[in-house]
């Protein structure tokens, strides 16, 4: 009798052990296999995949994992994310065959070797994720609040201080603004999202923002709190506070209008698709390399300038010739129509637009 | 007992059989003992052998344009020494308090019940009681913190402007002390029970009230557990890393203020912030900043060893 209620599960167990080392020998045999690919025959792809890099594509990169070993059931990939930095070093020493960014490679990045390349070819940059970040705030009696970069810069660097500054109330006529002391909820830890708030305080305001564009938030002042989910706590859980995040956890909390041209710009995924799309490309680059040049000081109010947009990197031709089949499989993936929508389900992101998105497609076509 | 023992005529040396498994738990114990130090060995060894760049670091691989790494750790150490001598600010009379209640003030049905209850504070994890600060005892306690910047402001400790968000060191501080109030309780109760009965009777068959007992007789014996009970606590907090890292509002900078939003951040919280994307010189930065923490750690419980032993010699019992 006790034998028989375990029968069932036992025979599954078998039957599930039998079928995953039966994965496993097909995964050690034959990345050959690989060669004869084309967008039809993905399922032929077998191999193993790794890539570090910037943990702002952290959990769009679990998204997009999942979906492409479900679709490759032969492909293992990994992404570690330890951060854009150790991403591209990696990448440059052979650790990785591809790294996730939130800035393209340096000059002096492109100028070296890349281990895991052919000889004598580079690496290429390719947007796959694009975050708009959201300027959020939680002040009693105040549901809108439109801001400049001038307002935001002088917020966060601790030059305006109580809400009631003739500056805000200049840009808010309708709002009734307390006189109570503003708390500025910056990023405790270093982060792509603080590198593009500031770059986007530093480009539209350049006298209100000297402070060059980096991971760690500039000044000795305003409250700090770690990750995305410790501001959006903290502003919740604050008075009168204000903070800057990923908009897709901005939650019920208050969201700034953003000052383009004339008009006060509320954050949406497509005004964040148009910004990308409506920068120039890099210039001196590889001609596969698709480095954006931000447009933060665009004057469009269909454009909304704060995004983040963060790049995979990868060599124009691998020296392992499976290992770039793979690289281009995933990369295709990220950048087709699938891989967005997952990303904007997962992580909140706004899907490349379609122009974009048909230049990608074509610089991933050319890996080798 | 006093008496010498009678000298046997020297027996035939006999050697004690061995069996198996004296053999097998001895060469364990051995085994076991040696690995402490092994460990102890690797960890420090590990500790110097990464350090070693960080302290020719340039200014470009530190945060916050400190000019050395020196310049860099300073604030880092101030503010780890900072918060947990706040913590025990407010942990020690309290465990105190509640450890003489346990010892001599509530009825026994009550005294064991409380204990244990002490005992289950020790076992709730550290990013609990981050979670904890964060989303209950900041917001709580924020507008008492708002109320004590209005009204005490010119006192350079409650110097404004106040936080919004209440995640200020004070408001760590009182996290701290939760964490470290169970084993300062625990011992300083073993300590207080201890006290020799004579001592106690004593006290008061020459007219002394309860309280008088346990400061003339209760307090004196166990100053130097307490004080060791003390040290481990504030090895523990000085080493705590998520409730800090969760709960505070963190700055590399040297403040003496409360309740603004700038405050001095610990190195296991800043260790914890920025690992996750250092890469290059600054993992050693980092890892030199454990260095500092582990000597800092290492000090306190040498000293709180020290006077352990002392109280074992002039302890008041023999």
């Amino acid at each position: 009798m006790k034998l028989k209620r375990y029968a069932a599960p036992a025979v599954i167990a078998i039957t599930a052990a039998l079928a995953l080392s039966a994965c496993a020998s097909n995964e050690g045999g034959a990345p050959a296999a690989g060669g004869s690919s084309d967008a039809a025959t993905t399922s032929a792809l077998s191999g193993t995949l790794t890539g570090i890099g910037a943990s702002s594509q952290g959990s769009a990169q679990e998204a997009w994992i999942a979906a492409f070993q479900t679709a490759n059931p032969d492909v293992t990939v990994n992404y570690d994310p330890q951060g854009s930095g150790a991403g591209r070093e990696s990448f440059i020493s052979g650790a990785a065959a591809f790294a996730g960014s939130d800035s393209a490679l340096s000059d002096d990045e492109l100028a070296g070797e890349f281990a895991s390349c052919a000889p004598d070819t580079k690496a290429i940059d390719i947007p796959v994720y694009i975050s708009p970040i959201a300027v959020v705030f939680n002040v009693e009696g105040v549901t809108d609040l439109n801001l400049d970069a001038a307002t935001i810069a002088n917020i966060f660097s601790g030059k305006i201080t109580t809400w009631n500054d003739p500056a805000i109330a200049a840009l808010n006529a309708d709002a009734t603004l307390p006189s109570a002391p503003i708390t500025a909820v910056h990023r405790s830890d270093d982060s792509g999202t603080t590198k593009n708030f500031t770059d986007y305080l530093g480009k539209v305001a350049p006298e209100a923002w000297a402070e060059k564009a980096a991971d760690t938030f500039p000044f000795q002042s305003g409250e700090g709190a770690q990750g995305t989910s410790g501001v959006i706590q903290a502003v919740t859980n604050g008075v009168n506070t204000i903070g800057y995040a990923d908009a897709s956890k901005a939650g019920d909390l208050g969201v700034a209008k953003l000052k383009v041209g004339d008009e006060f710009v509320e954050y949406t995924a497509e005004g964040a698709a148009a910004v990308v799309e409506g920068s120039p490309i890099v210039e001196g680059r590889e001609a596969n390399d698709i480095a954006i040049a931000l447009d933060r000081s665009t004057t469009d109010p269909t454009h909304y300038p704060l995004v983040l947009v963060s790049y995979a990197i990868a060599c124009q031709e691998y020296a392992d010739a499976a290992q770039g089949e793979l690289v281009k499989a995933y990369i295709g993936y990220l950048a087709s129509e699938d891989g967005q929508s997952v990303a904007a389900e997962s992580a909140g992101a706004a899907p490349l637009s379609a122009d974009l998105s048909s230049k990608v497609a074509a610089a991933i076509e050319t890996i080798k | 007992m006093t008496t010498a023992p009678v000298k046997p005529a020297a027996p035939p040396r006999l050697k004690a059989k061995q069996r198996p498994g004296d053999r097998i738990f001895s060469t364990a114990t051995v085994v076991a003992g040696s690995l402490i130090l092994v460990t102890l060995a690797a960890v420090t060894i590990f500790l110097i052998a990464q350090s070693i760049p960080a302290f020719t670091a340039q200014p470009d691989d530190l945060k916050g344009g400190a000019e050395n790494f020196w310049a860099y750790v300073g604030p880092l150490v101030f503010g780890t020494i900072w918060a947990a001598f706040l913590a025990l600010l407010i942990a020690v009379p309290l465990a105190i308090g509640i450890a003489l209640f346990i010892s001599h003030y509530a009825p026994r049905r009550l005294a064991q019940g409380l204990g244990y209850v002490i005992d289950l504070l020790a076992a709730v994890p550290s990013v609990v009681f981050g979670l904890w600060g964060i989303t209950v005892l900041a917001p709580f306690v924020q507008p008492f913190w708002s109320t004590l910047v209005d009204l005490f402001g010119w006192f350079p400790l409650f110097a404004g402007p106040v936080s919004g968000t209440g995640r200020t060191i004070l408001t760590v501080a009182i996290v701290l002390a939760v964490m470290i109030l169970p084993i300062i309780t625990a011992l300083s109760r073993e300590i207080f029970l201890q006290t020799p009965k004579l001592h106690e009777e004593a006290a008061l068959a020459l007219g002394a009230t309860r309280w008088e007992m346990i400061r003339t007789a209760v307090l004196p014996f166990g100053r130097p557990g307490i004080v060791s009970a003390s040290m481990l606590g504030l090895g523990r907090a000085l080493g705590e890393t998520m409730a800090v890292a969760m709960v505070l509002s963190p700055q590399v900078l040297i403040s003496f203020a409360l309740l603004q939003s700038t405050n001095p951040t610990t190195i296991a919280a800043n260790i914890a912030l920025n690992f996750p994307e250092a890469h290059g010189v600054g993992v050693n930065v980092l890892i030199a900043t454990g260095l500092i923490l582990f000597v800092i750690t290492f000090a306190v419980n040498f000293i709180a060893r020290a006077i352990v032993n002392r109280r074992k010699a002039f302890s008041g019992a023999n």
